[in-house]
Order: C-alpha cells, then sequence, then structure tokens
C-alpha cells in the first residue's frame, strides 16, 4: 500500500511527471511555479535525466520541442507571462503533431500583473494558445492528489493523438500542501514514435518533422486530418466530474481550486436549503458540453465561479445554448472568492429563479 | 566507365528551389559531404529553421526538424540532450542567428552545447525579398535600407564569430566563405573539422561561410562573387576565430 505523503502542489506535479517517464525538462523561473524547475533541478539528476535551465521561456519551449521531435518525453512549466512567450513555440508544436507536456501555473494579469492565483489564462488555454487552426488538450486539476495524477493523462494522451497538452493550474494549487498518495512509476501508454527525427540509422527514409507546407492545398489537406484527431479526442476524452447535480435547481460550473471552494459553497446553500449542485471539467479542451449541457437541463439556472472576469462561462453559455439563464460570479487579480461569496450568490440567484 | 564525380547520397533528389547563383547549393553540399565522409549520416540530426534555409529539411537526406525563427539552436540543444549520441547541426542564415535568434545562439554557445552550427551569412534578408540584416554592411543598399544602410539610425552590422569566440563554451568558431575554389576548399575542410569535434565530444563549433544572394543583390552569380571578394572579406575577414587546440592547451 502506497503511502500517504505531505507535498507542496508543484512538488507533486514534479514528482507525477518523473514516475510519468518525463526525463527532458526545461525551465525558466516564475512566481509562483518556480518549485517545479528547483524539483527538477534536484530529481532528474537522480533518475538520469536532463534539467536544463533556459535562457527565456522562448527557448525552453523550443528545447522541449527539439526533444520532443527526437522522441522522448520532454515537459516544461511556467506561469501566465511566461506562457505568452511560449505561444510562439505552442504553435509550431501543433502545427509539428507534437507531443510534449506545458504547465501553466497561472497568476494575475494582463502584463507582469501580480503573484497571487488567477484563472485567468482560460481563454490562453482553450482558444488561442497560439497562431494558427489549432487545438491543445488542457487539464484542469483541482488538488495536490490531481496535479500528481493528471500529469499522467497529459503525457500519455499528448503522446496518443500527437497534440501538445497543457496542465492549467493556478497559484493555489501549486502552493498549498495536502497529503497525497503518489501513483507509481510507468507511462499508461507508450505509442510508437516512428515519425521521430532521432537518425535513420540507414534503415529507414530520413524523417522530417515540419510545420511548413507552402502549397496551400496540402496546409489545408494537413489541418484537417488535425481536426479530424480533434474530433475523436472530443468524443472520446472529455472529462468532467460532478457534485449532487441530479436534483440541483442551482447548478455551479467552476474549475482548478475555483472547484474547491464552489463545492464548499454548494455544500453550505444544501444547509440553507437550497439544492445546488456542482459540475467540475477536468479536462477544459475537450469542454464537457454534453455533460453540462444534461446536467443544466434539470436545474433552473447555471453559475459560473471563475478567478477571472469571466472566460470559461463563454463556453458553457455555448454547451447549454442559452436555455437557462447563465450567471457568472468571479474575482480576479489574485484576488481568490470565498465559500460564503459564493453561497449568497447562489442563495440570491435561487430566490430569483423561484418560484419555477 | 569510372564515376569520378557524383552528388553527395547526403543530399535527397528533391530540386533545389534555391536561386540560381545562390550559394547555399554548395554550402549544403559541403555539408553533405563531410557527414557522409565521417559515416554518421544514420545518427545525424539537423535543424533547418526560418528562411531560406527552411528548405534544407527537403534537401538532406539525414533525419531534419523545422525550427521557428531563431530557434534553431535552442531545438537543436532539446534534441542534444534527447539523444547523447547523435550528431547535430542547425543550419541558419544571418537574421534567423544574427537578429531574431540572438538569444539563443548565444546561449547555447555560453553553455558549450556539443553542437554544430553553420552560419550562412550573405548580409541580407533572402526569402523576404532582400531587406536589411544584422550583417548588412554600412551604406549597403537594401529593401528597407533604400538609401544605404545609416549607422546613425540602423546601427553596426554584428559580426558573429569575433563575438561569440568571447565565450568560454565555443570550441571552434571559423569564418569562410564560399566566393572560389580555393576558399570553397577551406570552407569544407572547416565544416568537417567542426563535425569531427562534435564526434569528439569537443563541444560548441560554428563555421560562418559568406555566401551570395545574388537575387536581392540584384548581381549577376558571377558579379556576385566578385562583390563578396571585395566588400564582405574585407569587412568580415577569413579566418580562425577560436581554435580548439588554442583551448585544450589553455585548459592544460
Amino acid at each position: 500500500m502506497a503511502e500517504r505523503e505531505l507535498m507542496k502542489g508543484n512538488d507533486a506535479l514534479a514528482e507525477g511527471a518523473v514516475r510519468a517517464g518525463c526525463r527532458h525538462y526545461f525551465g525558466y523561473p516564475i512566481t509562483p511555479q518556480t518549485e517545479i524547475a528547483a524539483y527538477m533541478s534536484r530529481r532528474m539528476p537522480q533518475v538520469g535525466g536532463t534539467y536544463l535551465q533556459a535562457e527565456s521561456e522562448l527557448a525552453a519551449i523550443n528545447m522541449v520541442l527539439g526533444a520532443s521531435a527526437a522522441g522522448v518525453r520532454a515537459m516544461t512549466s511556467s506561469s501566465s507571462p511566461g506562457i505568452s512567450l511560449k505561444s510562439e513555440g505552442i504553435s509550431y508544436l501543433a502545427g509539428s503533431d507534437l507531443p510534449c507536456v506545458i504547465v501553466n501555473i497561472q497568476r494575475g494579469g494582463p502584463g507582469l500583473g501580480g503573484i497571487q492565483p488567477s484563472q485567468s489564462d482560460y481563454w490562453l488555454a482553450t482558444k488561442s494558445p497560439g497562431h494558427g487552426d489549432l487545438r491543445i488538450l488542457v487539464f484542469a486539476p483541482s488538488s495536490v492528489q490531481e496535479m500528481a495524477t493528471l500529469v499522467f493523462d497529459a503525457f500519455d494522451k499528448s503522446e496518443e493523438y500527437r497534440v501538445p497538452a497543457m496542465i492549467l493550474g493556478d497559484g493555489l494549487l501549486g502552493q498549498m500542501m495536502e497529503p497525497i498518495i503518489l501513483p507509481p512509476e510507468g507511462a499508461g501508454t507508450t505509442a510508437k514514435k516512428d515519425w521521430a527525427a532521432c537518425g535513420h540509422g540507414n534503415g529507414r527514409p530520413h524523417n522530417v518533422v515540419n510545420s511548413l507546407f507552402l502549397q496551400p492545398e496540402v496546409l489545408e489537406e494537413k489541418v484537417l486530418a488535425r481536426f479530424e484527431r480533434y474530433h475523436r479526442i472530443e468524443s472520446a476524452e472529455t472529462r468532467a466530474e460532478e457534485y449532487m447535480t441530479d436534483d440541483a435547481d442551482v447548478l455551479v460550473v467552476a474549475y482548478g481550486a475555483t472547484a474547491r471552494i464552489a463545492r464548499s459553497a454548494v455544500d453550505s446553500a444544501r444547509k440553507s436549503g437550497t439544492r445546488a449542485g456542482l459540475i467540475r471539467p477536468i479536462t477544459l479542451w475537450p469542454f464537457p458540453v454534453r455533460e453540462i449541457r444534461e446536467a443544466a437541463a434539470r436545474a433552473a439556472s447555471v453559475l459560473t465561479v471563475e478567478m477571472s472576469m469571466g472566460q470559461m462561462v463563454d463556453d458553457v453559455r455555448l454547451a447549454i445554448e442559452h436555455s437557462r439563464p447563465v450567471h457568472f460570479y468571479g474575482r480576479t487579480g489574485g484576488m481568490v472568492p470565498t465559500p460564503p461569496e459564493i453561497t449568497a450568490e447562489i442563495l440570491r440567484i435561487a430566490k430569483e429563479g423561484a418560484p419555477r | 566507365m569510372t564515376v569520378v564525380y557524383e552528388k553527395s547520397a547526403g543530399l535527397t533528389d528533391a530540386p533545389l528551389s534555391y536561386c540560381p547563383g545562390c550559394s547555399h547549393g554548395i554550402i549544403h553540399k559541403l555539408v553533405a559531404e563531410s557527414v557522409m565522409e565521417l559515416g554518421v549520416e544514420g545518427r545525424t540530426v539537423g535543424v533547418a529553421p526560418v528562411g531560406c534555409a527552411v528548405m534544407a529539411v527537403d534537401f538532406f537526406s539525414f533525419d531534419m526538424v523545422q525550427a521557428p525563427h531563431g530557434r534553431a539552436p535552442a531545438v537543436a540543444t532539446g534534441i542534444r540532450r534527447a539523444l547523447p549520441d547523435a550528431v547535430v547541426f542547425s543550419y541558419q542564415g544571418d537574421g534567423d542567428l544574427a537578429a531574431i535568434g540572438t538569444g539563443e545562439i548565444i546561449h547555447a554557445a555560453a553553455r558549450g552545447e556539443n553542437i554544430t552550427v553553420i552560419f550562412v551569412n550573405n548580409a541580407i534578408y533572402g526569402m523576404t525579398g532582400g531587406q536589411m540584416a544584422p550583417t548588412t554592411m554600412p551604406g549597403q543598399v537594401t529593401q528597407t535600407s533604400p538609401y544605404g544602410r545609416s549607422v546613425d539610425s540602423a546601427g553596426f552590422p554584428i559580426r558573429v564569430c569575433e563575438m561569440l569566440s568571447t565565450l568560454d563554451g565555443v570550441a571552434y568558431a571559423e569564418r569562410v566563405s564560399s566566393d572560389c575554389i580555393q576558399n570553397i576548399r577551406r570552407a569544407k575542410s572547416a565544416i568537417k573539422r567542426a563535425f569531427e569535434l562534435q564526434l569528439a565530444g569537443g563541444g560548441f563549433s560554428i563555421v560562418e561561410v559568406l555566401s551570395t544572394c545574388p537575387t536581392n543583390w540584384g548581381l549577376s552569380p558571377i558579379d556576385s562573387m566578385e562583390w563578396l571578394r571585395k566588400n564582405m572579406i574585407p569587412y568580415y575577414p577569413l579566418g580562425i576565430y577560436k581554435d580548439p587546440a588554442e583551448r585544450r592547451r589553455k585548459e592544460a
């Protein structure tokens, strides 16, 4: 039986990555994710892996591109301003069909913003992680335990579909400590990488890892083929967790650390006699459209809670096609919503909506 | 019948897309021949970033990776760290290496990454149609320096080998030229020496090859070679800027 350990979110994620078989980490310091780099600098030499501190976020993501093109599991991590810099590389990784894991421990923005927790990079992660027609897988852990386990899924699914994967955390998840059970060593899947540029060994035609296709017909064909894969991901890899949604009148939608707080608010609302429930997207792309639509169909109204001015709420509205009123409550700039704030919002919405 | 000359097996059969008289063809040949002569083609991985050089992914018969503009040294670093036994090279133009990718080349050099950089300097942006490059010389007319490069507003060109040779991580830096048979032969031996050094785990090596861009210089191929000789070599003197033997002596 595995031992429970008290770990910080960033450390748990880093150890999870090592146990998932990642042996190449390229990073650059930025608060509040620097513990990941520090952990890797200590851990990688112990397992015969590579830790390299790049000169910039641009260099780090491109080192990931090179290592991934060569066929190994590679990862980088950063926080919001650093992810802006990684956008270029993410687009090239997507355009070259390369797997990798990118971690974003979000902080408040825009600009240099602050160093406190935020969820204001939802659009950046799910809508436009880089230029061009592209998608990346986005996983949203909501506990230190999930920081350690979702990184396995991120690597496995990224390699299975040859699509970059992002772990979208926040400063709260990165910095807090919780008792967790570390997953055992070993990759879930080992996809065959016959496309890798690792030297042809005089045994096959040369492999070219490339994102340039000057003929528009060829480029369109490449993008269409990639979107075929995206559609397969949407139908097979969507994940969400539901909490008391069966009889909920007010359906709360929240992800990441905010979902933890919203869950307490749901409990409080229930104690006050309002039937509330929570649906927590675990994958932000693919977005759990069907799950939210079905849960919303049983409810009178929907409340989306985020540490932003309202980004995921757009996807919630699209998912239910305005069949229910969709309310939003958010704090931003590094402010974290409290359970009483969310509870009050649930109760207000329930009162407004009754009788139904 | 005896075969006295044939195309290097380090090149594919894809027709070169470079303009007539462009010396990319010559430099490709030198790189391909060097790798084949060393017998390491099966474990060679090349990196070609944005610019005319991006086409190299189709022309070399080794495994190739296309990199974002300027990022080839970072991509090559990732490959090097993933494949300790591979022979890794980047093939970069002047805009790529000395402008947008300045950070990446300096730090790959400072780390002493065991890679070989082929730096093709023709003092102009080729693929985008002839704009001022970081190596465009004072007074040189380009599409974006129509009155000649003014050092007052555009500043001075960067001499890459001189700059990089100040870094301890650099094992070997040499500037060669592609303008005449004699210089091409010297270029070949420099490129081969850089790969040999990499195979011995010697560290970062860069060979800067002065080259021509007849299309954007607005000159015939022959006049371009002459222009290179008359204008580029005096500004970018040929020679060894960092000698691996010298470094070994210093370390001893």
